[in-house]
């Protein structure tokens, strides 16, 4: 069964598959042109200290995403990538 | 003239290839109706004097962010013969869509593949003779920092001018709609661009592990602020010092002597007026310079993206990211050169936000200031935790600042930042950069900072006849009527008279006291100290401390914000804000019978 969750409970290290993003038209389209796109394949680096931003690679760009943005994107954890 | 326009997404390089392009001729143009700097210059390309200007980096042409606004309004609104895209090969995959989005605007394109050197060592390949057929146009791999490629980019271009005679604008109403580029995105990556899946662990992971690190990132950030900060003002102090003393020299030595056939009155206004307001607009230009230097090592190896990253937890409390905490660090040193880095935030709202706080940043020239008065007034005991407690008031104007008007300045601008890999800055990076700004500087701000200092002088030395600087100039009798203001504060007229050169400079307050009160440098703290008690002279460091920055500041501000009215609002809050602290630290100091 797929589970569904956002990128903002992903643990540092841990690999997903992004499902779809609920933001606005304007937040998606600047997620999109960062790469986050539906179906890509993304990898949470690390957290900053006291809830600040994550960093993210996908592809080869690095970006800095903040948690509540991070919550509007649906992921699926890699497939072997046991959490 | 021939108009080309550069674009790209940021972080692509697009100001290196700029720069490279154009020299170090470029300048601040001025486009109707466009709120940001749009650099250009006007070069020899192809036998034809071609305008090339650099847009702002932006991710897509759909966007509403301020710089995608722009980008779009200039395109619609200026005729160009040609759009030179610049784009990073190792992120294609997502950088083509702008491309894409570009051609549908039927312009005539040229593609650079910028940073090719590290595109290969990171094992990117691309079929650029393959690419360039299916994008129907010119398609070049080059490295704008180190050069390589750069003539044939060039060459290329001029081939696309001469072919393109005409100029038109875009049509953005032809602009085609992301989910049908997606499938010719695809196929070109697929045909075209081999990009490795998986990335080698490499330099910039490692440094990260520790720049970013979770107990150490910060203690290493606030170190490298430090070194910053010292290497920024060890060398740029100095030099400002050395030029002010030049100047000065230059103005005892020969041009009193000059002058001296001249009526009175005027050989002042040339001395005290125009020549000091031009030595003030000088002074400023080593810290300028050697700031930017700086603030381009920083930017362009990519640390700033890690400050914004360690910071942002605290700034976004703020309305705020963490490249605006450098500056307002920054500021503690000048905070002209501050308020022209906030430049590096591209949202209009939170440079304002940012530009309205670092103001308040205790600068060297009111440290001078509060140096002589603690030093006269305290015990060598109390003295530094007097300085102290300002440094702390400091932080608290701004912060009390930042919350009190973060609604108003919100910033819808999503908070996504791209984290580059760390890259070595060149020489030629920093050296530009520090031109450029300096350039701007003195073209932006030098007549109004003249304006104001002659104004002052003006009101400092009429009506004529009358010890200048006293009571009976115009200065004089402006500070009589706002007796009744600076009163409850324990600040009297004399001292009010200060404050309004304190306006221009804060490092001609002292000097200005001892004109005031008709003594010798060396004399003065004796008179003060015998007029004023230590809560009295407390009430003038805070007011000193807040209520205006210095009049280039005010001039950086006016010029970053392209508005009187922000400008205006910015010193009657802080005049406000002054008054207020002032207020309550003396007459509550009073009411507890201090």
């Amino acid at each position: 069964m797929l589970q569904h969750i956002t990128l903002e409970q992903i643990i540092p290290g841990q690999c997903a598959v992004i499902q779809g993003i609920s933001a606005g038209r304007e937040l998606s389209r600047r997620m999109i042109a960062m790469g986050l796109r539906p179906g890509s394949q993304l990898l949470v680096l690390r957290r900053a200290a006291l809830l600040g931003p994550l960093q993210v690679r996908i592809g080869h760009t690095e970006i800095m995403i903040r948690r509540g943005e991070a919550a509007k994107i649906w992921v699926q954890p890699c497939p072997g990538d046991a959490a | 003239m021939k108009k080309i326009a550069i674009l790209g997404m940021p972080n692509t390089g697009k100001s290196t290839f700029f720069n490279r392009l154009t020299g170090s001729i470029a300048k601040v143009g001025n486009w109707p109706g466009i709120t940001v700097d749009l650099l250009s210059a006007k070069i020899l390309l192809g036998g034809d004097m071609v305008e090339v200007v650099d847009l702002p980096g932006i991710y897509n042409l759909h966007g509403f962010s301020d710089d995608e606004q722009v980008v779009r309004q200039f395109l619609e609104e200026q005729p160009v013969n040609a759009l030179v895209v610049i784009a990073n090969p190792t992120q294609l995959d997502r950088q083509l869509a702008l491309v894409l989005q570009l051609r549908s605007l039927g312009l005539p394109m040229i593609l650079l593949l910028n940073m090719s050197d590290e595109a290969r060592r990171l094992g990117v390949h691309i079929d650029v003779p393959g690419l360039a057929r299916a994008l129907r146009m010119p398609v070049v791999e080059l490295s704008a920092k180190y050069g390589q490629g750069f003539p044939q980019a060039r060459q290329q271009m001029e081939q696309l001018l001469r072919q393109q005679g005409t100029h038109r604008a875009a049509q953005t109403g032809l602009l085609q709609e992301d989910d049908a580029l997606g499938r010719e995105l695809n196929m070109l990556l697929r045909q075209h661009v081999t990009i490795p899946v998986q990335l080698k662990a490499g330099w910039s992971e490692r440094i990260d592990k520790l720049l970013l690190h979770p107990w150490l990132g910060l203690p290493l950030f606030f170190l490298a602020m430090l070194l910053l900060f010292e290497a920024v003002y060890g060398v740029g102090t100095p030099l400002q010092d050395a030029l002010g003393w030049t100047l000065d020299t230059v103005k005892t030595a020969w041009l009193i002597p000059a002058l001296a056939g001249f009526p009175p009155l005027l050989q002042d206004f040339l001395l005290s007026g125009i020549y000091d307001g031009v030595g003030t607009v000088l002074t400023f230009l080593p810290i300028i310079l050697v700031f930017f230097v700086g603030m381009s090592v920083v930017e362009d190896s990519g640390y700033l993206a890690r400050a914004a990253f360690l910071m942002d937890a605290l700034m976004s409390r703020l309305g705020l990211d963490g490249r605006a905490f450098v500056m307002q660090l920054m500021g503690f040193g000048c905070n002209v050169p501050a308020i022209m880095g906030t430049r590096i935030l591209r949202s209009r709202s939170a440079r304002l936000l940012s530009m309205l706080i670092i103001p308040f940043s205790l600068c060297s020239a009111r440290l001078q200031v509060f140096l002589f008065f603690t030093s006269i007034l305290f015990s060598p005991r109390t003295a530094p935790l007097v300085l102290f407690s300002l440094y702390v008031m400091s932080l608290l104007a701004a912060l009390l600042t930042a919350l009190v008007w973060k609604r108003r300045f919100s910033n819808y601008e999503p908070m996504l930042l791209e984290m580059p890999p760390y890259r070595l800055p060149t020489l030629r990076q920093m050296l530009s950069q520090g031109w450029q700004q300096s350039r701007h500087f003195l073209a932006g701000a030098s007549g109004f900072i003249v304006l104001g200092v002659v104004a002052v002088w003006a009101l400092t030395h009429f009506p004529t006849g009358v010890t200048p600087a006293g009571p009976d100039t115009l200065a004089g009798i402006l500070a009589s009527w706002l007796e009744p203001v600076f009163q409850p504060l324990g600040i009297d007229k004399l001292l009010s008279i200060a404050l309004l050169f304190g306006f221009v400079a804060k490092e001609i307050v002292i000097g200005a006291l001892a004109v005031i009160f008709g003594s010798s440098n060396e004399a003065l703290g004796g008179i003060i100290s015998a007029r004023m008690d230590w809560v009295q002279a407390y009430s003038f460091m805070l007011f000193t401390l807040i209520y205006t920055p210095c009049l280039a500041t005010v001039a950086a501000l006016q010029r970053e914000s392209r508005s009187w009215g922000f400008t205006s609002f910015s010193l009657l809050w802080s005049l406000g804000l002054a008054w207020i602290t002032s207020f309550f630290f003396y007459q509550g100091a009073r009411a507890l019978g201090l």
